[in-house]
């Protein structure tokens, strides 16, 4: 178990280029896999921090995280599905609609 | 160093590479290929730190069907628009600049806190992450737990449907 700060450090570096990726992409598509992979990043910190503690609740969480992900993945792809069905679209930038 | 340990630092570097990978590719399916490698490297990850479980799942759930649900959705989705030529919007500096705060933020914080390496876990007798021994934990202490996810699963499929007919009623 020497390596758990590396793997605490990964987690933290992997969430940081997730929120970069949500930022700086202009595709839909592409920020909702930059969540996904903050998602990810998370699952890693709960892992750790499970084996940290020698318990397994953190393992269980992680397995309402996968179906958090499941349920978010099936309601997200419809939204933009029909944000490009009524742009042509799927350039953030574009939605504008809302701004003053 | 071991094999398990060497195995472990290529298994995060690789997750790593594939995250900053996503970045920088321009056609989504190259981003979603690279999230693919993503999730691949860190099951790899769980399975070399002992977590069976988790590096099951993760491989079944997220690369089996959220991943190829998206895949999928961009196969059918071919639409051509600028997104795909100009990858970056007008927030690229200061995204930039944010997340290379962050990262050294939190890793400095990280090298200051130090002991999470060295203290050993105290208390005797380790859980077991294999699969016999933690589906039955998991079924007996947990069992409400996972029974409240259907729950929430129920919901995002009757959301998932008001989504689909509200569009069809805009369409007339």
């Amino acid at each position: 178990m020497a390596d758990l700060q590396v793997l605490v450090w990964l987690s933290f570096a992997l969430f940081a280029t997730g929120l970069v990726g949500v930022m700086i992409r202009r595709n839909a598509l592409v920020m909702l896999m930059c969540m996904e992979l903050m998602l990810n990043a998370v699952i890693l910190a709960l892992v750790t921090f499970s084996l940290r503690t020698a318990t397994l609740s953190g393992t269980v969480l992680v397995f309402l995280i996968f179906v958090v992900a499941a349920a978010e993945i099936a309601i997200a792809i419809p939204i933009v599905l029909q944000l490009s069905r009524q742009r042509r679209s799927l350039d953030v930038e574009g939605y504008d609609s809302l701004k003053g | 160093m071991s094999l398990d340990q060497l195995l472990l630092y290529f298994f995060g570097a690789a997750a790593l590479l594939g995250g900053v990978l996503m970045l920088v590719a321009q056609h989504p399916m190259r981003v979603a290929l690279a999230l693919i490698s993503v999730m691949l490297s860190l099951a790899g990850v769980y399975a070399m730190l002992g977590v069976h479980v988790v590096a099951v799942f993760q491989v079944l759930i997220y690369v089996g069907a959220v991943m190829v649900f998206m895949v999928y959705v961009i196969m059918l989705l071919d639409v051509r628009d600028p997104s795909f030529v100009r990858r970056y919007g007008r927030l690229l500096l200061p995204g930039v600049l944010l997340g290379s705060l962050l990262v050294g933020a939190l890793g400095t914080s990280i090298a200051r806190m130090g002991g999470l390496s060295s203290a050993a876990p105290a208390t005797g007798g380790t859980p077991s992450y294999l699969i016999q021994p933690f589906s039955v934990e998991f079924l007996q202490r947990y069992w409400l737990h996972f029974e409240l996810t259907s729950v929430l699963l129920v919901a995002a499929v009757v959301a998932a449907i008001a989504v689909i007919r509200s569009s069809r009623r805009q369409d007339g």
